[in-house]
C-alpha cells in the first residue's frame, strides 16, 4: 500500500475522531525526541513532526520558540531522518509526517529526499510555504515514493479553489478552522459546520480539522463535522511544561 | 564541443530573457522572473493574494489611477527630485558624477514612492488597515506617512535591534500616528519584522492590506514595488540625457533591491551602460559577517518568492550584518536574481567601513549627508571610477542620512576622514 493510504486508512479506522498531534522535533531536548515521539505515537492517529525552521510565518509565538529553540539543540531535516531511521517501529504504528517549510526540503535535495523519507518511516509532508500552484517540481518529486502531500484549505478559501485543492490533497485534507497563524485560544467559528461540510463533501480523503484546538469539548464539536482533528501548539505547550504528552491527548477524546 | 554547446544555448536564453524583460513580459503569468520568484505563501493568504494582484493588474495601468497617483508624487512627495551635478566628487574621482536625490523627497528616502502607491491601491482594493515592516524605519516612516495621508490606521513591525539603533525613525512613526510594534523573536532585524508583519496579515488578509516595502515576497510584490519606484529611473534618464548624455555606468545600492530595481529598470535595454548594484559587505565576507545576498548566496525560498538567499547546508536562514539597517536581509528581490543571472547587472560589495567613508566623502565633496545604504552605491562607484577614468556615473543616492546619527556618533569625524572610537564601539 502506498504511504499516503496508509495515513488515509489509519485516520479512517480511528475509534471516535481522529487525532493527529503535532510535536517539533527535538523540543525541548534533543536526546528526549524519539522518547517524546513514542509517547505520542501511542496516543495519536498519526503523527506530524515539525522539521524546525529559522522563519516560521505561518506559526504563532509557540511553534516559533519551539522551532528556534530545536535549531538551537542541532535538529536539522537530516538530523530527523537520521533518528527515525534508526529506530525500530511496532507494526501498525500511527503513520508519520513531516510538517516542513519549503527551504529546509529544497537545501536537503529533492533528488533523494522521497527515497530518504520513506526508508525512515515518513508517509507524507506538509509544506505551510507551497501553495498548490507552486508544489508540481515537489509533487513529482514524492509520486515514485508515494507520499502524501497535504493540501489545507481555509474558511476564504474560493469554492472552485477548495475543489481543486480537495481533488489533489493525499492522506487527508487539512482543514484550517480559522484565520490566521497557528496557536491561539479561539472559539470555534460558527460558520464552521457548514464549512466542514462542504470540504467533507468534496474531498476523497479523510477531512482533519486544526488551528487553536485545545480541549475535549472543541474536539467534540469539530467531531460532529471533520474525520479528525490536529492539535499542534497546544501538545508543544504540554511539551514546553515537561507535561505527560499522552496523557493530553488521550484527554482529549470524547 | 558539447560544452560549447550548452554554454551558447545558455547564452540564448539569457538573451531571450533580457529580451523578454526589457519587452515588459516578466514576470509572467505565475508571478516569475525566469527561474526566480513566484507566490509561495500560506494557503490562508491565498485570497488576499488574489486580490491584491487583480488590483494591481487592474490599476496600474488605469490612467484615472496614475493621474491620481501623479498628484500625489508631484504635490506632496515633492517629484522630480533634483539630479544633482556632484563636482566635488568628479573632481576627487577623475570622473562625471551625477547624484539622483531621492533623499530630497518627503520623508527622506525613496521608499514614500512605493508607500503612497501601494497606500492608493490598498484604498481603492477595499482594506481598512496597513500593516508593513520596516528595517532603517525609512518604508516604516513612509508607510505611517501615507496611512496618515489616506486617512489608514498603519502598524509598522520593527525588528528589537533595529529600533534601538534608528531611534529618531521611531519616534517619527508615533508622530504620524503609527503603532510600531517592536519585534523580538528571531534575528530581531528586518526579516523578523518582515515574518510579523506576514503573521499579522495571515490574521486578517481581507481587511488588512501588507504595504511591503521592498521589490522582495511573492508575486506581485516584486512587480508592484518595481512599478512604483521606476519613476527613479525614468526622470534620472529623461534629466541626464537633457544635461549631458547617457550614463557610462549607473550604481545603486541593494538590500531587498527596490530603489536598485527602480533605477536600472529604466536602463536594462540599454547594453551600452553597465548597472552595477551594491551590497552590504559588512565586516568581511564569512557567512553571517554581511548581507551580501546575491555575491555570496544560493537560489531558496523566503518570504514568498524564489530567489538568491543566505543559508546554511540544513536551509536555516542565515543573521546578517551591516552597519545599514536597510541593507541588513538575508534576501534579495527576484528580479535582481534574474538580472545577475543572465549577467545584466553586476553585484558587487562595499564594506561597513567603504561605506562609512563614502558617507564622510559625500558630507565633505557635496555637503549632503547620505544614508548609510546610498553610501554602499558612493563607494562602489568611486572604486569603479579608479579604474575607468573620465567616464560618467550615475548614483542613486536613496535616501538622507539623518536617520544615522545614533551610528554615525560612534564613528567622530576626524581630521583624515572618520574614525571609530575604540570605546564606543565596544
Amino acid at each position: 500500500m502506498p504511504p499516503h493510504e496508509v495515513i488515509e486508512r489509519a485516520l479512517e479506522a480511528a475509534d471516535g475522531p481522529a487525532l493527529i498531534a503535532f510535536l517539533t522535533a527535538g523540543y525541548p531536548a534533543a536526546d528526549s525526541f524519539l522518547d517524546v515521539l513514542s509517547q505520542v505515537e501511542d496516543a495519536a492517529d498519526a503523527v506530524e513532526i515539525g522539521v524546525p525552521f529559522t522563519d516560521p510565518m505561518a506559526d504563532g509565538v509557540t511553534i516559533q520558540r519551539s522551532s528556534h529553540a530545536a535549531i538551537e539543540n542541532g535538529v536539522s531535516l537530516r538530523w530527523i531522518l537520521d533518528r527515525l531511521a534508526g529506530r525500530s517501529t511496532a507494526p501498525g504504528s500511527p503513520p508519520l509526517l513531516l510538517m516542513s517549510y519549503l527551504n529546509p526540503l529544497l537545501t536537503f535535495g529533492y533528488d533523494r529526499l522521497a527515497a530518504r523519507a520513506r526508508e525512515a518511516g515518513v508517509s507524507g509532508f506538509i509544506v505551510p510555504d507551497l501553495p498548490l500552484e507552486e508544489s508540481a517540481p515537489f509533487r513529482a518529486c514524492l509520486e515514485p515514493e508515494g507520499l502524501a502531500l497535504v493540501q489545507l484549505v481555509t474558511p476564504a478559501t474560493s469554492a472552485e479553489r477548495l475543489t481543486e485543492l480537495c481533488g489533489q490533497s493525499q492522506g487527508f485534507v487539512y482543514a484550517v478552522t480559522r484565520t490566521g497563524i497557528t496557536g491561539g485560544e479561539v472559539d470555534l467559528p460558527t460558520e464552521l459546520t457548514a464549512y466542514l461540510r462542504t470540504v467533507a463533501e468534496k474531498s476523497h480523503v479523510p477531512v482533519c480539522a486544526g488551528f487553536g484546538v485545545r480541549s475535549r469539548e472543541q474536539v467534540q464539536r469539530i467531531a460532529r463535522h471533520a474525520d479528525g482533528v490536529v492539535v499542534g501548539s497546544a501538545l508543544v505547550e504540554v511539551l514546553e511544561r515537561g507535561d505527560s504528552p499522552g496523557e493530553f491527548l488521550t484527554g482529549l477524546r470524547p | 564541443m558539447s560544452t560549447n554547446t550548452a554554454t551558447s544555448s545558455r547564452a540564448a536564453g539569457h538573451a531571450r530573457l533580457l529580451s523578454d524583460l526589457v519587452a515588459g513580459r516578466l514576470p509572467d503569468a505565475r508571478g516569475r522572473f525566469g527561474p526566480f520568484g513566484g507566490c509561495y505563501v500560506p494557503e490562508t493568504l491565498m485570497p488576499a493574494v488574489h486580490r491584491l494582484t487583480e488590483g494591481v493588474y487592474r490599476l496600474l495601468p488605469d490612467e484615472a489611477f496614475q493621474q491620481r497617483l501623479n498628484e500625489e508624487l508631484q504635490d506632496w512627495v515633492g517629484r522630480p527630485t533634483s539630479l544633482t551635478r556632484a563636482a566635488g566628487l568628479s573632481a576627487r574621482w577623475g570622473a562625471e558624477v551625477w547624484l539622483k536625490r531621492e533623499d530630497l523627497t518627503h520623508t527622506g528616502a525613496h521608499k514614500i514612492n512605493n508607500a503612497i502607491g501601494q497606500g492608493l491601491l490598498a484604498r481603492s482594493i477595499g482594506a481598512e488597515r496597513i500593516v508593513a515592516e520596516t528595517g532603517a524605519g525609512q518604508h516604516g516612516v513612509a508607510a505611517a506617512a501615507a496611512c496618515a495621508r489616506l486617512g489608514l490606521p498603519c502598524v509598522v513591525y520593527m525588528g528589537e535591534v533595529d529600533v534601538e539603533r534608528q531611534a529618531p525613525n521611531v519616534d517619527r512613526m508615533h508622530r504620524l500616528g503609527a503603532t510600531v510594534v517592536p519585534v523580538t523573536s528571531g534575528d530581531r532585524t528586518l526579516r523578523s519584522a518582515v515574518n510579523e508583519a506576514i503573521r499579522d496579515w495571515v490574521t486578517d488578509p481581507v481587511g488588512t492590506h501588507y504595504l511591503l516595502g521592498s521589490a522582495v515576497g511573492p508575486h506581485p510584490y516584486p512587480y508592484l514595488v518595481r512599478e512604483l519606484q521606476s519613476v527613479i529611473g525614468r526622470e534620472a534618464k529623461a534629466q541626464l540625457t537633457a544635461r549631458a548624455g547617457m550614463p557610462d555606468a549607473v550604481f545603486a545600492c541593494v538590500g531587498g533591491g527596490s530603489n536598485a530595481i527602480g533605477l536600472f529598470h529604466e536602463f536594462i535595454g540599454d547594453e551600452d551602460v553597465a548597472l552595477v548594484g551594491v551590497e552590504a559587505g559588512g565586516r568581511g565576507g564569512a557567512l553571517g559577517e554581511n548581507s551580501a545576498t546575491l555575491s555570496g548566496g544560493r537560489p531558496g525560498v523566503l518570504h514568498g518568492a524564489h530567489s538568491m538567499l543566505l543559508y546554511d547546508d540544513d536551509g536555516q536562514i542565515q543573521e546578517t550584518h551591516s552597519v545599514s539597517a536597510g541593507l541588513d536581509y538575508p534576501g534579495v528581490g527576484p528580479e535582481h536574481s534574474l538580472l545577475q543571472m543572465i549577467g545584466r547587472v553586476d553585484y558587487v560589495t562595499a564594506s561597513d567601513e567603504e561605506a562609512l567613508d563614502a558617507v564622510a566623502e559625500c558630507c565633505a565633496a557635496e555637503g549632503i549627508l547620505p544614508a548609510l545604504e546610498s553610501a554602499h552605491a558612493i563607494a562602489g562607484a568611486r572604486r569603479w571610477a579608479a579604474e575607468n577614468p573620465g567616464a560618467r556615473i550615475l548614483i542613486g543616492l536613496s535616501g538622507r542620512g539623518d536617520k544615522d546619527m545614533p551610528i554615525l556618533r560612534r564613528f567622530p569625524v576626524t581630521s583624515t576622514g572618520v574614525e571609530e572610537t575604540a570605546h564606543a564601539a565596544s
